[in-house]
């Protein structure tokens, strides 16, 4: 019995980490900006799909190579633009006025770097780098779309219209990520390895079944998540970040620049959609399921509070780990004592450990306890 | 002036005579709705199927000017595989046309049950090929289900009786233990009967254990078939689910050749993103396989030389295209049939049910269809809304679909017992009037 139970934990236990990376993107843009991003799995779906299809073999039927071309160097003149934008906005702040001449080179170093990458498209697969690498790029590109396109119209406006403006989002990148790149389920080849591990062999008859894959997946997204940790523990940026999420209007009083910190989280948080995206893709397969992962997050928030990085993590492990031991032991206890008609009960079980937490501490396990004065 | 009314004059009797021929055209053509769903979690799977079927339509419209002269129209609606979007289209696309919509195929159990009630009502046949209630191919209750082909007890059936052949007899199983991991959706739910009616009878132990929508997690029900390492394990999923159980069965080592699949759980995109993991999968087959046939050589002529193709010409002989293919034909051929009692003509739902019910197709028709090898003879009656209980079983070979068996018959001294009795409860439950199929003609 202990040994089914320890090796239901420990898979319990890297699913968890897993959630816990999809649950950091939904904590990033709430402490950033109080607005819950319903967006987070499509940008998921999104990131996925982008880096499946620039890996993936192409089929040379399908791509007008020309057409591509064009597109491409469209977009690489815009990355450009938005290079130079921020590199003037952030790094050269004061540095005098834009150069005319400068804006044509990026552009046109856009257009060859963009072009150039389509023709290496249609001559076939791009290596893996590569398309993660462009693909980050998009989701920085798509950050600014949706910080100058919807955002920044809705400055100080009520929570819930925030949130109903990510539901927007979410619609139309499910929708257009699937116009752009198709239905089917595209593979994303991380390498990451197949064949499973038998730990504690003597002790247990059988061993303990650790899959590898998910134990690399699992190291990755734990690094991922310390990395963001310590960014927004320590560093001027991170204080910004929790300045204008107490008070967007406040923090701008006294000089946050609010669109600058709306654009770098969101970009951030399309980083992390990203990394959740090419690890659960590599696992699963890119198609439309995955951005279905994202409710996964959301008993995890509940627990570990909307706003603690750390929360996301311990959130995550004790839903990931919950959710498998009462699937596999409590499950067939009720079914057989209540005289149940069955199914999994995984799915929603997590949600009651998730709100029996909440009924100890309101705010989640690390969230923050608001007090508001009457 | 002259000139400007005489050319007014001819205007208005070209305007009347394009409004007449329109008229007149529209009123001879046949409207078919298609339910089916190229977005959403089960994609992959559906895209192929409707391209199967929107190319059957066309070759028909194209190859024969339609089913005795009269055109199809054919419109789509997508579903996304969800009950509540199935029934809004339904409702949408079931009075479009001269006539109404001939038939609607679903595409998914849980919208034919939510049709069931609904097609007597609007006096529309619901096809369910392969899928539906089982109980539904009982024609003297369920008078507008086809199950066409096969039901759930048919494939659980098929690949029990392939798992008995291969332990050298049902005596065998005892002591066994077998489990189905099941979609849990009115689909998944489907084989229960039947199986835990088999294990009554052989002495295995069954265990059904479900997966929730849409099957993305699965971590769980593979540990626990690790632990308790069943015999065999049969599969009722759709859509990702099936990969994700493939690739969980490779994770926790359990052999996949003792993995069965229905058969909306063998098909190309089920297995390949597994990848080498998928190598040894068994699935059965609603008759037809993979592989291009007669009907390909039509398709090829009248639809994708003319660049006017769905599918991609690679994607014509996958399973699931294939599957599209014949569930379109099934349809015309009822429509056919229906139009040799009600003339050539557009022709009514109820008219197209009788069609359905009166449905005969031997080897020299299906042969001239071009539909010879995937599928075998077939006859619809009153009583018996299936036509047919006959199926194969394929195995994945890490490249191709390779048919591993011969010809199986589902039992039906084991079935009929169940369907009848459940038709008997759902006709009592719902007050039907049961009709005497020994008095139709």
């Amino acid at each position: 019995m202990l040994g089914p139970f320890l090796e239901t934990l420990i898979g319990g236990l890297l699913t968890g980490v897993l959630y816990s990376l999809v649950a950091l993107g939904f904590v990033l843009i709430f402490k950033a900006s109080g607005v819950f991003n319903f967006a987070q799995g499509a940008m998921v779906l999104f990131a996925a799909l982008t880096v499946a299809r620039l890996a993936g073999e192409i089929d040379n039927k399908e791509v007008h190579l020309a057409n591509f071309v064009v597109a491409a160097a469209i977009l690489g003149v815009a990355l450009a633009l938005v290079g130079w934008y921020c590199w003037r906005e952030y790094v050269a702040r004061g540095s005098g006025a834009p150069e005319r001449r400068k804006i044509q080179m990026l552009a046109a170093l856009g257009a060859i770097v963009g072009g150039g990458a389509a023709w290496l498209y249609g001559k076939g697969a791009w290596p893996m780098w590569l398309a993660i690498a462009a693909t980050a790029a998009i989701m920085g590109l798509l950050a600014y779309a949706i910080e100058r396109l919807v955002l920044r119209h809705l400055v100080n406006q009520e929570g819930i219209i925030l949130f109903m403006a990510t539901l927007g989002i979410a619609y139309f990148l499910d929708g257009f990520g699937q116009t752009l790149w198709g239905s089917d389920i595209y593979t994303i080849n991380l390498g990451l390895p197949k064949d499973p591990i038998f730990l504690l062999e003597g002790v247990f008859p059988g061993g303990l079944l650790v899959d590898p894959g998910d134990l690399v997946a699992a190291v990755i997204a734990a690094a991922l998540v310390v990395v963001l940790a310590i960014f927004f523990q320590t560093t001027r940026v991170g204080r910004a970040l929790r300045a204008v999420a107490d008070d967007h209007a406040a923090a701008q009083s006294v000089g946050i620049p609010l669109k600058t910190i709306w654009l770098i989280v969101w970009t951030v948080s399309g980083f992390v959609a990203l990394a959740a995206g090419l690890i659960w893709g590599a696992k699963l397969g890119v198609q439309f399921s995955i951005s279905l992962i994202a409710l996964k997050a959301l008993p995890v928030l509940i627990l570990g509070g909307f706003t603690s990085v750390p929360g996301a993590i311990v959130g995550g492990l004790i839903i990931g780990a919950g959710e498998k031991l009462s699937e596999v032991f409590l499950a067939p206890i009720l079914i057989r004592a209540f005289d149940l008609a069955g199914g999994g009960i995984e799915n929603w079980f997590a949600y009651v450990l998730a709100l029996v937490f909440l009924l100890f501490r309101p705010q989640g396990l690390f969230g923050e306890r608001i007090i508001e004065r009457v | 002036m002259r000139l400007r009314t005489a050319a007014l004059l001819g205007a208005a009797i070209a305007a009347a005579g394009l409004t007449v021929a329109a008229t007149a055209q529209a009123q001879n053509e046949q409207f078919i709705p298609g339910l089916i769903y190229r977005t959403g979690a089960y994609a992959p799977n559906g895209i192929p199927f409707a391209n199967g079927v929107a190319d059957y339509y066309a070759l028909v419209n194209e190859r024969d000017g339609g089913i005795n002269g009269v055109k199809i129209v054919y419109e789509e609606c997508d579903t996304g595989y969800a009950t509540d979007r199935g029934v809004e289209c339904y409702e949408r696309l079931k009075n479009k046309g001269p006539t109404g919509a001939a038939y609607v195929n679903p595409l998914s159990t849980g919208i034919t049950f939510a049709l069931t009630e609904k097609a007597p009502v609007d006096k529309i046949p619901v096809i369910s090929m392969g899928y539906g209630r089982s109980e539904s191919r009982d024609g003297s209750v369920f008078q507008w289900n086809f199950p066409l082909l096969g039901t759930y007890w048919s494939a659980a059936d098929i690949i029990m009786q392939h798992i008995a052949l291969k332990e050298g007899g049902f005596d065998k199983l005892k002591g066994k233990k077998i489990v189905l991991v099941y979609h849990d959706s009115p689909y998944g739910k489907e084989p229960i009967a039947l199986l835990e009616q088999r294990a009554k009878m052989h002495g295995f132990t069954f265990t059904p254990m479900p997966v929730t929508h849409p099957g993305v997690e699965q971590k769980a029900t593979w540990l626990q078939i690790r632990q308790n390492r069943p015999d065999y394990v049969l599969l009722w999923g759709w859509g990702i689910m099936n990969s994700t159980s493939i690739k969980e069965a490779a994770a926790v080592g359990f052999p996949r050749e003792k993995l069965f699949g229905v058969w909306w759980s063998g098909a190309e995109p089920d297995v390949r993103p597994a990848e080498g993991g998928a190598k040894g999968y068994h699935a059965a087959m609603l008759q037809h396989g993979s592989g291009q046939f007669g009907v390909h050589a039509d398709l090829k002529k009248y639809l994708y030389d003319k660049g006017k193709g769905a599918a991609k010409w690679d994607e014509t002989g996958e399973v699931l295209y294939n599957r599209g293919l014949v569930n379109a034909m099934l349809g015309v051929e009822s429509i056919r049939k229906a139009q040799t009692k009600f003339g050539n003509k557009p022709l009514t739902g109820e008219q197209v049910r009788w069609g359905i019910e009166n449905l005969d197709l031997s080897a020299a028709r299906l042969k001239e269809l071009g539909f010879e090898g995937m599928l075998q003879p077939l006859k619809v009656t009153c009583s018996d809304h299936e036509g047919t209980r006959a199926g194969r079983i394929q195995q994945w070979d890490g490249a191709k679909w390779v048919v591993v068996s011969d010809w199986y018959q589902s039992d039906d001294k084991v079935i009929k017992p169940m369907v009848d009795a459940a038709a008997k409860k759902y006709a009592d439950e719902k007050k039907l009037s049961v009709r005497d199929c020994s008095k139709e003609g």
